[in-house]
């Protein structure tokens, strides 16, 4: 019997057909990026002994689970909102290393755009029945863009981040977008175009808001030692972690400038062994341009205060110091509520050399970062191309 | 009818490409005006909702830590001391504030443009809130305002705030 300790791998990855899904429900979202995350990793259904997925209803994983006819003895529905795949990928690599499974399932599947239109983010203020401490910002008409837009105009206020280099963000989302034939929208933007379009909540614009998509993404967690005899080079977890500052009331977060990144970061950066410096691509959950500014600070790809000019200056695009959201992101590509299965998947593929005209040379060490709820939660997971 | 439309404002704006799925219904402004949400007090929040609905804003401070908090909560969040109410003076400065634009929820979309704010109390804690009874576009960081009030149901009040003069 082996000595050498048990190291957690994505064997296969995938994306469903996206972004507009009306002829599929939203567990038949689930099956195909299932389906096709398993054929990647050159397993089946019957192999699958663990089911790991995030939805809005109780019980959620364990009726995607009797959807697709698997009986799993490890189940994971964790839900910290946009970061929820980071999170459930993360305690799927402790299942694997610690023999509680073999082969995860990590699905997720929405049809939000088809079900619900564009209403996401935009609604807010008939929450006064909400049941308990959530009901104190939701009695003023706050929408979920509302929240993001108050952290905006604080960053703005502390250190001069200017509408132009927030902008930024979305030109380089859409124009990484341009080059991924699926992507929901890819005619390039600039500055201009993004700062004329109508203002959703104050400074944040229309172009400075995720789209509204159906689709899902699926990866397969398992060890090195399984992954050996299947077709796809593994990719490391090397480390992972998570952290909340609040909850769902934006009056309750500490600091509207300092995210929960600040501390999953640096503790997964630690558990990988890494530095910032040491990452070649990132995955970044860009739910509003001001996520992205926030996220590479509090990550420490630049000093915080200095993520406008970071972004302005290029850094996010292919060629860039830190080329991030190569398939056009949330702002561009598909955001269908809960995008952070998405970020995992490119990542995944950039490691593999994958990516075609996106694809960053030589990359090795990829960080996906979700973000959930109104900049509540956030997790970082470290991926790599190379054993530890 | 007085409530504006809520259309938005025409905009010069690029048309984007495609636009799959379904739009939004067009808004109609045929209905009575709707009123304020109304929070629905428990034993935590009773004393706070019902001191607003009588034109006073309370907080919470700890017999042991002395900090002061809100919203309220059964014990202090620093150190599960036990509180007690204390009347707020209604100063306050904006904290950070957006001005929403777009909400499809009545009676909101009706007062389109609106203030969302988070301001922090003369004594400490902070509220998210409305700012009222001025221009949207003058409201900034830092500014002063003060709590007026507003009742909402026969058992809560809700603190709205104004420019001090």
């Amino acid at each position: 019997m082996s000595q050498q300790r048990r190291r957690a791998v994505i064997a296969g990855v995938a994306t469903s057909d996206y972004p507009y899904l009306p002829e599929l429900t939203e567990h038949a979202v689930h099956g195909q990026a299932a389906d096709r995350a398993l054929a990647d990793a050159g397993l089946a259904l019957s192999d699958v002994d663990g089911l790991a997925t995030a939805g809005f209803l109780p019980m959620y994983a364990v009726g995607v689970a009797e959807y697709l006819g698997v009986t799993p003895t490890y189940l994971d529905e964790t839900n910290t909102g946009g970061s929820s795949f980071e999170v459930l990928v993360e305690h799927a690599a402790h299942a694997v290393e610690a023999g509680a499974a073999e082969v995860v399932l990590v699905s997720y599947g929405s049809v939000q755009l088809s079900q619900m239109g564009r209403r996401l983010g935009t609604g807010g203020g008939g929450g006064a029945r909400m049941p308990g401490p959530a009901v104190h910002d939701a009695l003023w008409g706050n929408t979920l863009v509302g929240n993001y837009a108050m952290a905006a105009r604080r960053h703005m206020h502390e250190y001069g981040t200017s509408p132009e280099q927030l902008a930024a963000v979305a030109v380089t989302m859409r124009d990484h977008a341009a080059l991924n034939p699926q992507a929901q929208y890819r005619d390039p933007i600039t500055v201009d175009d993004i700062l004329a379009s109508r203002l959703v909540a104050d400074p944040l614009h229309k172009l400075e808001c995720c789209v509204i998509s159906d689709g899902g993404a699926a990866c397969v967690v398992t060890t090195a030692e399984r992954a050996a005899d299947l077709p796809k080079a593994p990719v490391y977890i090397l480390g992972g972690a998570h952290a909340s500052t609040h909850h769902l009331n934006l009056s309750a977060m500490p600091d509207l400038t300092s995210t929960a990144a600040a501390i999953s970061g640096p503790a997964a950066f630690a558990r990988a062994g890494i530095t910032p410096g040491d990452v070649d691509v990132a995955q970044l959950y860009d739910s509003f341009t001001i996520t992205v500014v926030l996220t590479v600070e509090d990550l420490g790809f630049c000093a915080k205060g200095e993520g406008g000019a970071f972004v302005e200056s290029g850094g996010l695009g292919l060629g860039g110091p830190l080329p991030t959201n190569t398939d056009g992101g949330g702002l561009s590509a598909c955001h269908p509520g809960m995008r952070g299965m998405f970020l995992i998947v490119e990542a995944v593929r950039q490691l593999r050399g994958e990516c075609g005209p996106t694809q960053v040379p030589g990359a090795r060490v990829a960080v996906a970062h979700g973000t959930g709820g109104m900049l509540s939660t956030g997790a970082t997971l470290v991926l790599g191309s190379e054993a530890p | 009818m007085t409530d504006k439309p809520v259309t938005d404002k025409p905009v010069t704006e690029k048309p984007v490409t495609d636009k799959p799925g379904p739009q939004p219904a067009p808004p109609t402004d045929e209905r009575p005006p709707k009123p304020r949400p109304a929070p629905v007090p428990d034993t935590d929040t009773a004393e706070y909702w019902g001191a607003a609905r009588d034109g006073r804003l309370l907080i919470q401070r700890c017999t042991s830590c002395q900090k002061a908090q809100l919203y309220p909560r059964d014990r202090c969040r620093r150190c599960r001391g036990e509180v007690e109410w204390e009347e707020a003076s209604g100063r306050a400065t904006v904290y950070s504030f957006t001005v929403i634009r777009q909400n499809y929820q009545r009676p909101f979309r009706d007062w389109i443009p609106y203030v969302v704010a988070l301001v922090d109390l003369e004594e400490g804690p902070r509220i998210m809130t409305n700012v009222v009874g001025c221009d949207p576009d003058l409201v900034h960081i830092g500014m002063p305002v003060r709590a007026r009030f507003e009742a909402v149901s026969d058992d809560a009040g809700i603190a709205l705030f104004e420019p001090s003069r």
